[in-house]
Order: structure tokens, then sequence, then C-alpha cells
């Protein structure tokens, strides 16, 4: 912002000084974490402390929490699972913004209710109901299970349509002169002037999905269908539960790909949490 | 070719899954929640109010309650404080802004279960770090997650952990909202700087955004989860039962759909009044 050289030198050092501190404590956890995976056993319960690893035991860490659970398949999962449900939010829900937004019909008044009513809704509340529709369908255990509950997103709804409210009509009646179907018009004009929409929404539903730990919980219990968060979970209670040094290593392992991604799009990232955070 | 088929081709997909995931659900819990329904019973009667009666008798649900109204209490006004100071401090200046904004946000992202695995490794007694900080001020070790008076606050310390980074970002973008040439005129008023600039400008111009981020914080810290159930599964002795780990326990371990479904109707009113608020400020945001 705005603040500008309002600091005095003092209040810059006592600046850094404060969030430094912060720093400690928001950090701390990571670096515990990583210098962990990378101790042998002995000097995890040596009695001496010390932040650096003395030997290396990455190697051995790493392999238990490779082998002992199929971790690269719960990574897969992870990736299907949230790809899955981004793909399929947009099909299902772009389509009814847009509709929302720009197209005058019968009974678009109670849609739009029933997206902002839906919106009050935690996933939380539903939960039971859908779970004893998927049991009695057979369904639990499965992709699909992990996957369909999520395919309606009232919010992205909601979050696309104010975007779309803001495209100029001119640019769909001059498609409609064109001759393009409203699916055209929906994915040619409307998606690509709502990028920054897509994008935000994107990143606040791939952490959303990736991190989610109860829904996939209750939906399933084999292990050849466990989510990077269930994963953990698993190792934790199946492993020595004291088994520190493969544990870090796993939880390095599955909090890695969010942390990469967030790395290389900081800006993005920060930007569609913000605008997620504010609009929803 | 922009008729009525047009608008059921668009919106149909949407309103069928939203009355088989949502509406639907919402009407089946609160229906559910007036019978003695057991998920594999064949049969299932309606037994009126009476989960809601055993609901108010029940020692369990009054500590989950509290429980998740303690947790709530510390975690909202500690979590909203320091991510508006972490806001401004890190605003004031460009000297290591970017580097700051990304680590305080970085819990926000990060897997929260397996963090909470972290936290139990640097909280544990014997091996953690912050123990061996505490003994080397010749103090007691504490158990952080076994001692029942302390347990609690932990889960909270965790969340607020979690919490500061995504209220900071909220904070910032009420920032940049605020304009420039309102701090000129506080400058030229002789409130150039410090807290007299805070207390004229900043603060009354963060006024709907730190409500609504109250709000939002509030929201989830009811739905606070997975630390607990990976945690301290409520214990010891329920000292960190939670509201939503007592739902997912009479539903998922005990199969007592209908008496599960009373307390998830309890949880959706607290939830949809802190919403109500929510959709209040937005509505209010947007005509102003």
């Amino acid at each position: 912002m705005t603040a500008g050289q309002s600091l005095s030198p003092m209040g810059r050092v006592l600046r850094h000084l404060v969030l430094m501190t912060g720093l400690v404590a928001m950090l701390g956890p990571f670096v515990v974490m990583l210098v962990t995976s990378f101790k042998p056993k002995a000097e995890i319960f040596a009695a001496d402390f010390h932040l650096l690893p003395r030997q290396w035991g990455g190697g051995e860490n790493y392999l238990t929490a490779l082998t002992q659970v199929p971790l690269l398949g719960f990574l897969l999962n992870g990736a299907i699972v949230s790809a899955a449900i981004f793909l399929l939010q947009v099909l299902v829900n772009v389509p009814a913004a847009y509709a929302l937004a720009k197209r005058r019909f019968r009974g678009r008044g109670v849609l739009f209710a029933s997206v902002l009513v839906c919106l009050l809704i935690p996933y939380q509340a539903v939960a039971l109901p859908i779970y004893i529709l998927f049991f009695s369908a057979g369904l639990l255990n499965s992709y699909a299970a992990l996957v369909l509950p999520f395919t309606i997103s009232v919010f992205g709804i909601f979050l696309m349509r104010q975007f779309f409210i803001g495209i100029p009509d001119d640019l769909i009646d001059a498609a409609r002169i064109d001759g393009m179907s409203e699916y055209r018009i929906v994915w040619s004009v409307m998606a690509p002037s709502a990028m920054p929409a897509l994008v935000a929404f994107g990143i606040f539903s791939l952490i959303a999905h990736w991190n989610d730990y109860f829904w996939p919980l209750i939906a399933v219990s084999n292990e050849e269908l466990f989510t990077p968060p269930l994963g953990i979970a698993f190792l934790k209670l199946n492993g020595e539960g004291t088994a520190y040094g493969p544990l870090m290593a796993a939880a390095t392992i599955v909090i890695t790909p969010l942390m990469l991604a967030f790395l290389v799009a900081q800006r993005r990232f920060i930007e569609g949490i913000t605008f997620t955070g504010l609009k929803g | 070719m922009s008729g009525r088929g047009s608008v059921l081709l668009l919106t149909a997909p949407a309103m069928l899954l939203m009355a088989v995931f949502l509406i639907g659900p919402l009407l089946a819990v609160v229906a559910l929640s007036f019978t003695n329904y057991q998920l594999g019973q064949p049969s299932l009667s309606f037994v009126g109010i009476a989960n809601y009666l055993e609901m108010a008798e029940d020692e369990t649900v009054r500590v989950s309650l509290g429980n998740t109204l303690v947790y709530a209490a510390v975690v909202v006004p500690a979590s909203v404080a320091l991510g508006l100071g972490a806001a401004l401090l890190i605003e004031a200046e460009p000297s290591l802004r970017g580097f700051y904004r990304a680590s305080y946000f970085l819990p926000v992202m990060a897997t929260l279960i397996a963090m909470a695995i972290v936290w139990e490794f640097v909280l544990d007694p014997r091996l953690g770090v912050v123990n061996v900080v505490i003994k080397s001020f010749g103090w007691k070790p504490v158990d952080f997650l076994h001692d029942r008076k302390i347990v609690l606050f932990t889960l909270c310390g965790i969340g607020v952990w979690q919490s500061v980074g995504f209220n900071m970002v909220l904070f910032m973008a009420g920032l940049t909202a605020v304009p420039r040439e309102l701090y000129e005129a506080a400058a030229m008023d002789g409130a150039g700087r410090g807290f007299e600039r805070f207390r004229l400008v900043t603060w009354p111009m963060l006024g709907p955004v730190t409500l609504f981020t109250v709000v939002i914080t509030a929201i989830r810290a009811f739905q606070v989860f997975d630390t607990v159930q990976v945690l301290t599964d409520g214990g010891p002795n329920k000292a960190s039962e939670v509201l939503l780990h007592t739902i997912f326990a009479e539903a998922f371990n005990f199969f007592r759909d209908g008496y599960a479904a009373a307390l998830v109707v309890m949880f959706l009113v607290f939830i949809v009044a802190l919403s109500a608020v929510r959709l209040f400020v937005l509505g209010r945001g947007r005509t102003a």
C-alpha cells in the first residue's frame, strides 16, 4: 500500500524484529519436519537435541515412508480426485453461472435463491445423507464417491456469475449473430473473459480437495483409494506410532506438490484465496 | 437458438446435482433427526423430538458444545488480531515484504493432517523442540496433547497458526482499498504515522473487512475436526471433544444416524446464523 516512508528507523528495526519472531512460529514446524526427515532414528531419540542432523538418515526415512504404505499411489489418487473434481465443477457450474448472469428465463429468481441458500450449507452437514445414499447405491469405496458430491459448487456458480455480469452484452450478441450456440458462447466467449476468476476458483478448489480429510475418511476404507491426507493418517496409525523419521518424510512428501505450485505461482495463489475468500 | 431449451441445457446438470447433493440431503437430515434410523436396519420409526430431548440431556454433547465454543472464542480473536497485525506490519514497508507474505501464508495451504502430525512431534514431551526449550529454562516439560487442562488450548494454538495467514491476506486486500488521499489528508493534520494514523484512517476503513474476517474465522472454527481426529480423538476424557467430532462418532462409529442427524441440525443452526451475518455484510458491501 500506501504507507511508504512513514516508518522511523527505529520502527523499521522493530518491524523486522516482530515479524521475524512470528516467522519462527509460522515456519518452525516446516523446518522441524524437514530436518527430522533427514535424521536417523537414534538421533531423533537421542537425549541431547541438535536442530541439524549430524548423521544422514534421510534415505532410510523416505524409503520407509514410500514402501511401508503406497504413498505414491496416494499422491496419484489425490491428483486424480482433485483434477476430476475441478474439471467437472467447471463443466457443471460455468454454464449455469452464465445462464444466471446473462439469460432471462422463468425460474431464474428461484434458482439464484437456491444457490444463495445452498451457500449456507457446510458440506459436513450433508455428509450423512450422502453417505447413506452411496451406501444404498453401492458407490462407497470408489473414485465416484470421492468426486461426485463436489461436482456441484454453488460457490463456483456464485463466483462466476458475479464475474460474468460484468462482461458486456454486446460481446454475446455479436457471438449470436455469428451463429454460435449457447454452449459455444460459454466456452469461447465467457470462459476466456473470466480467466482470472476461473484460475482463482481452480486454486481454491485444488487446495480444498487436495487437503480434505473429512469426506474421504467417510467415503472410502479401501487403502487403494486413499488420498494423501488419509494416507498419512493411516501411516501414523499403522506404523509404530513413534516412527517420527518416516512420518516426517511422509509429511514432507504430501505437502510438497502444493508447496512447489505455490512457490511457482505465489501471487496467483494469494490472489485466488483472497478473491474467493472475499466473494464467498 | 436462445430459447427455453438452451437455458435448460445450461442449467439442468447444476440443478440436478444441487437437488441430489445439497437440497435433498439437507431435507433428509432434518427428516432423519425425527427418526431412530440406523444404517443397515431394515425399518425405522418416527420418534418425534426424542433425539432432541436426548441431546439436551447428553453429557458428551454438553462438553462438546462447550469445547467448540471455547475453541472459537480463542481462535477467532487471536487469529484475527494476529492476521491484522501481520498485514499492517508487512505492508508498512517494502523490505522483505514478499518473503514475509509467503511465509505467513504457507500454513494456510499445507495439508493440515500432515502438519498436525508434525505439531505432535514438535510438542512431544520428551523429544519435541518446544519442550527442549522449556526444559532449558529449568521448567518441567508440558504434555501438550495429553494434559486435560491444556489439550484444548493446544488445539486452539494449531488452529490460530493455520488461520493467521488466511486472515492476513483478507486484511491486505482491505488495506489496498484504503484511498491514498486519506493518508495524505491525515498527514497534513499531523497524524502522519504510527498509532494515530491507524486509529484515524486505517481502522475505520477496515471495519467491514474485519467483521467479515471474524465471521469467516468463526465458521471455520466451528468446523474444527482434522486436528482433533488425528491427534486426540476428543480425549483425554473428552477434554478436546468438539461438535463435528461428536457428530462423526455418532454417525460413522456407532451408526446412530437419527441421533447424529439431530446433532447435525444443531451444528447447522450455528453455521447458518454465522453465515447469515456474512451474507448480510456481503450484500451491504456490494451496495455501498
